[in-house]
């Protein structure tokens, strides 16, 4: 639907792809991780990831403004710069907010582990934790 | 109604802030201008659902750009009968917080809750896929806050969870919306609606694979199996009171699919076809079969509760599948009643455990303080979310089962062996909790303030279960006229005003 600005650009596509997919394989990794922190990491580099891939959706362009400016007939898309920018702030902002939570559990239980549930009574999981320190 | 549509996120917007910076220390103030501020929410979704029930659905432009460039809030009968159940909801829940004391054991609970009930408000009311992520993301970051309200071990713990899974979803939620926008060029629903009718053919591959991401991310808000696993614990360590009020959060889920699967994507689009009520319906069913398991085995009173949340989504979930007027209607029904019941069943766990600390359904324990009254309470809140008469559940699951007549066969088994579950479920932990307790003699004589609000709550959200219920005839009218308009489009996009006709 949209309408491609500028030629094709083969080298620019491989490098924005691969680098999407590497991040994403990356971030899946880690936040199948136990620790609160390779989670935390992993989040992270699913958000680079889907800003780059948010980026791309408005097609990759070199040398054009997005900004109407004289003279210019190419523009690269600026809603897809406007997007990445509110993505980028909230995941920022929610990255601050896990990792605070993060460190509040770590004091409270004294283990980082992410995973395993307290069970019903209500331990905190501390019985079945253990792990390595 | 006009302006006024903005006016349910912008007043906790404002009032969230005031009472962070100038009543920080007065629990009072604090209380009034909450409670205050929730009551103000009501009044005006009432009026908002008034105005939807008599005109077509109405914009509101932000900052008066049109659409489809700005951002716009849609206010059509659906909107608006969130917005009014979630105000109503919140009321209560908030009346239970003062009641017993719950915004005095954390800090700033009331604002967090205006927060909460400001993203709640934005998600329902917004017109624009990506304004739904940031209302999606406001929701959330004050659902984080109110999740581990009164701190502790086990709840952070499960914060630390829940807040992770949720950031994945947000994640898959953007490259959904990533997906959409590089096919179709914009994010403003009725737009997209336009414009995935008319996809070309070699477009149609991305397009279902943005709608099945965005799926995902829906059945993870709406606790779907398998993505659904970060309800039980979250809601069984949250507050009790915060576990009513996330009753709406799930709904939130099942809000989105109503909407974006009958607006953008109905079953009859070129490019994706059914393929997403074959998705849904037999992961709905899943869910139903799984969560009517959970509170069978269900270990303690909150897993109990939680997993009767899973299993009312699953019938939710199941009628929103068959994507039929009758079956939405229904679906609608079903939703306010799973709404107020699931609070119900919350309020009454957070009862008893404000009175005993074990919430074990494995030991016979002693009786409770005023444990006649919970007992009562509970029974209703059982029969309620079992589904069985005389309360509204009934007649949902019975609207349900007859839009689903066509593939009666495997719905209809589902449903109906997942209630006897249920009731089985709820008798057990019903009989442990306060029938077998009078068999050990209580070591010391169990007291417990009277707190009358902490009743006052509960008692209202099964006299609301039982006004649905009575008043099933006029209620159903309603929401088949709703169902008509969700699933007739065209004056929802018309309102729009896509092509600029009304400047």
């Amino acid at each position: 639907m949209i309408p491609d600005p500028t030629p094709y650009l083969p080298g620019l596509e491989a490098v924005v792809a691969s680098a999407v997919g590497l991040l994403t394989a990356a971030g899946v990794y880690l936040i199948l991780r136990q620790r609160t922190f390779p989670v935390i990491l992993g989040l992270t580099m699913l958000s680079y990831a889907v800003n780059l891939f948010i980026f791309a959706s408005g097609r990759l362009s070199t040398a054009a403004p997005p900004i109407l400016r004289e003279g210019v007939t190419t523009y690269a898309d600026p809603l897809t710069q406007a997007l990445v920018l509110t993505a980028i702030v909230i995941s920022f902002g929610m990255t601050a907010v896990i990792v605070m939570m993060a460190l509040g559990a770590w004091f409270e239980t004294g283990d980082d582990r992410i995973d395993g549930d307290g069970g019903p009574d209500g331990d905190g999981g501390r019985t079945g934790g253990g792990g390595r320190p | 109604m006009g302006n006024w549509i903005i006016a349910p996120v912008v007043l906790p917007a404002l009032l969230a802030p005031l009472i962070v910076l100038a009543m920080r220390h007065d629990i009072v103030l604090q209380r009034t201008f909450g409670l205050a501020g929730t009551a103000g929410l009501l009044a005006l979704s009432v009026a908002l659902l008034q105005a939807a029930t008599v005109n077509p659905p109405e914009v509101y432009r932000l900052g008066n750009w049109p659409a489809p460039f700005g951002i716009v809030l849609v206010l059509d009968r659906l909107s608006a009968l969130m917005v009014a159940l979630t105000a109503a909801l919140a009321l209560v829940v908030q009346l239970y917080v003062v009641g017993t004391g719950w915004d005095t054991r954390g800090r700033h609970f009331h604002a967090l809750y205006l927060f909460q009930l400001m993203g709640l408000m934005g998600a329902f009311l917004t017109g624009d896929a990506f304004n739904l992520f940031v209302f999606f993301e406001v929701l959330l970051i004050a659902s984080y806050g109110l999740m581990i309200h009164g701190g502790g071990a086990a709840r952070l713990r499960a914060g630390v969870q829940y807040i992770a899974y949720n950031l994945v979803a947000s994640t898959l939620f953007l490259f959904a919306l990533a997906t959409i926008y590089g096919v179709t060029g914009t994010l403003n629903m009725a737009d997209l609606a336009q414009k995935v009718a008319v996809l070309p053919e070699g477009d149609a591959a991305l397009a279902r694979v943005g709608g099945v991401l965005l799926i995902l991310v829906f059945a993870i808000k709406g606790a779907l199996v398998p993505l659904h696993f970060w309800l039980p614990a979250t809601y069984d360590r949250a507050p009790g009171p915060v576990a009513a009020l996330f009753a709406i959060m799930t709904k939130v889920g099942a809000y989105a699919v109503i909407r974006v699967y009958t607006l953008i994507f109905p079953s009859d689009t070129p490019a994706t076809g059914a393929l997403f009520a074959d998705l849904l319906l037999p992961a709905a069913l899943v869910t139903l079969a799984l969560g009517a398991l959970g509170v069978l085995g269900a270990a303690s009173l909150g897993r109990l509760a939680a997993f009767a949340a899973v299993a009312s989504m699953g019938t939710l979930f199941t009628a929103v599948a068959l994507f039929t007027p009758q079956a939405t209607a229904a679906a609608l029904y079903y939703l306010i009643h799973s709404t107020l019941a699931t609070a119900l069943v919350f309020l009454v766990a957070d009862l008893v455990a404000d009175r005993r600390a074990d919430l074990s359904l494995r030991r016979v324990l002693p009786p409770v303080a005023q444990g006649g009254l919970i007992a009562a309470l509970f029974f209703g809140a059982a029969i309620a979310l079992a589904g069985m008469p005389p309360l509204s559940g009934f007649l949902g699951k019975l609207l349900i089962l007859e839009a689903a007549r066509a593939q009666a066969g495997l719905v209809w088994t589902v449903v109906l062996g997942a209630s006897v579950l249920l009731i089985l479920g709820f008798a057990r932990a019903g009989s442990t909790l306060f029938w077998k307790a009078h068999e050990i003699p209580p070591e010391e004589a169990q007291t417990h303030a009277p707190e009358p609000l902490s009743f006052v709550a509960p008692a209202t959200l099964l006299a609301a279960i039982a006004v649905l219920a009575v008043m099933a005839g006029p209620v159903t009218r309603w929401l088949e006229a709703t169902a008509a308009q969700i699933h007739e489009p065209a004056p929802y996009i018309r309102a729009n005003d896509l092509d600029g006709a009304t400047p």
